[in-house]
C-alpha cells in the first residue's frame, strides 16, 4: 500500500487533485480516529481531521518524499488538535506533567479517578467498558497508547508525530499502560 | 531488587523492546520467584491485548467527499489533461466530431453556389440541372444548391443536396416512375445535420474502403 500512496502523492504534487481522493480515502479513518482520541468528541474530530487533510494538500510541496507520509500527516493532525485543545484550555501542553504524577509513585497516581458503579460495569459489554476506560485516560496518554497499539507506530515515529523527545514518549507510554492496567485489573 | 522501583520499569522496557540482554535476564529471574511481579506483568500484557482489540473509530461516511469539496481548485489544464488521458476514445471522437462539425458547417455556408459533380452533356438552366433525354450519366451524380430534372439515365447514385427533384408529371407520389432512369440509389439531403451525416458517411466510406 505504501507504494501506491507514494505514487498518488507524486501525482498530487504534479497538480492532480483527483489522486488526492485516494489518499484521503486510505487515511480517513486513521486520521479521524487519531483526532477523536485526542479531542474526545466526534464533532471536533471531524472538523480537525478535515482541516488536517486540507492543510496537507495545500502544503504537499513541503512534504519530503524520503520520509513516511503517514507520520507527516499525523503530525499535522496532532498540531491542529493541540491548537483546538488550547482554545478550550489555554495552558494545555502535550509535554506537560500532570500535577502529582512525578516521583516514585508516578504509576499509581493516574488510576485514581472515579470508578463506574459495579452493576453498570456488568451490564456493559467488555469491549465498550475497555473503550470507556481508555477514553477516561488523559489525552496525552490516550493518544500515545493509541498511536502505539492501534496504529502500530514505533516509539521514534511517535516522538516525531507528537514532536516530543523519545524519552518523554517512553515515560508516557509506561504511565499510560500502568494506568490502564490498574483500571482493568479487576475485569 | 525492589519490585516497584526496579522491576516494574524493566517490564516496561521489555514491552517496548528496549531492554539489554542483561536486564532481560534479571527480569526473568525475578519473575520466576516473585508472584506479585508475575501477576503485574501478566496484567500489563493483558491490558495491551485489550487495547489492541479496541473498537476502531470510523470517519463519517461522506468524509472524503467533504474534504475534496473543500480543497482549493486545481489548475484547469491538469484537470483537462487527466480527463483526456482517462477517456482516449471519447477524446478522439470529440475532436473528430468538432473538426467535422466546423468543417461541414463552413462548407455548408460557403457552398451556396450551384455545383454539379459532372458537367458533360448536362444542361444547366438557372438553378436547375437537367439530364436530357437520351443522355446517360456514367457514375454518381451530386447536385448541390440546385434542382434536378432527370429525363435521361443516370448509371449510378444520385444525391440531391438542398434542392428539389423536378418532375414533369405533377402526379406527386410516383417519384421514381416519373423521372428518367436512375440505376442506383437516389438520396435527397435538405437539412444541415443530414448534410453533416452525408459528409460523415462519405468520410467513413473513404476510411474503410481502399479505393
Ligand atoms: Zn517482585
Amino acid at each position: 500500500m505504501d507504494v501506491v500512496i507514494r505514487d498518488k502523492i507524486k501525482q498530487v504534487k504534479k497538480g492532480d487533485q483527483a489522486a488526492y481522493e485516494d489518499v484521503v480515502l486510505f487515511f480517513q479513518n486513521k486520521i479521524y480516529q487519531h483526532c477523536f482520541r485526542m479531542l474526545g468528541n466526534a464533532h471536533e474530530a471531524e472538523d480537525i481531521a478535515q482541516e488536517a487533510f486540507i492543510r496537507a494538500y495545500v502544503n504537499i510541496h513541503s512534504y519530503d518524499e524520503n520520509r513516511k507520509f503517514s507520520t507527516w500527516l499525523y503530525r499535522i493532525a496532532t498540531n491542529l488538535s493541540i491548537d483546538r485543545m488550547r482554545k478550550r484550555k489555554p495552558d494545555f501542553h502535550l509535554d506537560a506533567e500532570i500535577a502529582g504524577t512525578d516521583g516514585l509513585d508516578m504509576y499509581s497516581q493516574l488510576a485514581t479517578d472515579e470508578k463506574l458503579p459495579e452493576e453498570e460495569v456488568q451490564s456493559m459489554e467488555l469491549q465498550s467498558y475497555i473503550q470507556h476506560e481508555i477514553n477516561e485516560l488523559p489525552a496525552i496518554y490516550r493518544t500515545i497508547i493509541m498511536l502505539r497499539y492501534l496504529e502500530e507506530f514505533s516509539l521514534q515515529e511517535i516522538s516525531e508525530i507528537l514532536d516530543i523527545p523519545l524519552g518523554t514518549v517512553k515515560t508516557r507510554i509506561h504511565r499510560g499502560r500502568e494506568a490502564l492496567r490498574k483500571k482493568l485489573r479487576h475485569v | 531488587m525492589d519490585c516497584k522501583k526496579d522491576v516494574i520499569p524493566l517490564m516496561h522496557h521489555f514491552l517496548d523492546g528496549d531492554i539489554s540482554r542483561e536486564d532481560e535476564t534479571k527480569l526473568r529471574k525475578h519473575l520466576e520467584q516473585c508472584s506479585d511481579c508475575q501477576k503485574h506483568f501478566h496484567e500489563l500484557k493483558r491490558t495491551i491485548s485489550w487495547i489492541k482489540n479496541a473498537e476502531p473509530v470510523m470517519a463519517p461516511v461522506d468524509f472524503t467527499q467533504q474534504v475534496m469539496q473543500k480543497l482549493p481548485t486545481e489548475k484547469k489544464h491538469v484537470k483537462y489533461m487527466r480527463w483526456f488521458k482517462m477517456h482516449p476514445v471519447i477524446t478522439a471522437a470529440a475532436i473528430f466530431f468538432i473538426l467535422m462539425l466546423s468543417g461541414a458547417f463552413s462548407a455548408w455556408q460557403q457552398d451556396s453556389k450551384l455545383t454539379v459533380s459532372k458537367q458533360d452533356d448536362l444542361i444547366i438552366q438557372g438553378d436547375t440541372v437537367i439530364v436530357p433525354e437520351g443522355v446517360t450519366v456514367d457514375g454518381d451524380l451530386v447536385v448541390k444548391n440546385g434542382n434536378l430534372k432527370i429525363e435521361g439515365t443516370v448509371d449510378g447514385n444520385v444525391t440531391l443536396i438542398n434542392g428539389k427533384l423536378i418532375q414533369d408529371q405533377l402526379n406527386g407520389e410516383g417519384l421514381m416512375a416519373s423521372v428518367g432512369e436512375v440505376n442506383g440509389e437516389f438520396k435527397k439531403v435538405d437539412q444541415v445535420f443530414e448534410w453533416i451525416w452525408f459528409n460523415l458517411q462519405n468520410l467513413f466510406r473513404g476510411v474503410f474502403s481502399f479505393e
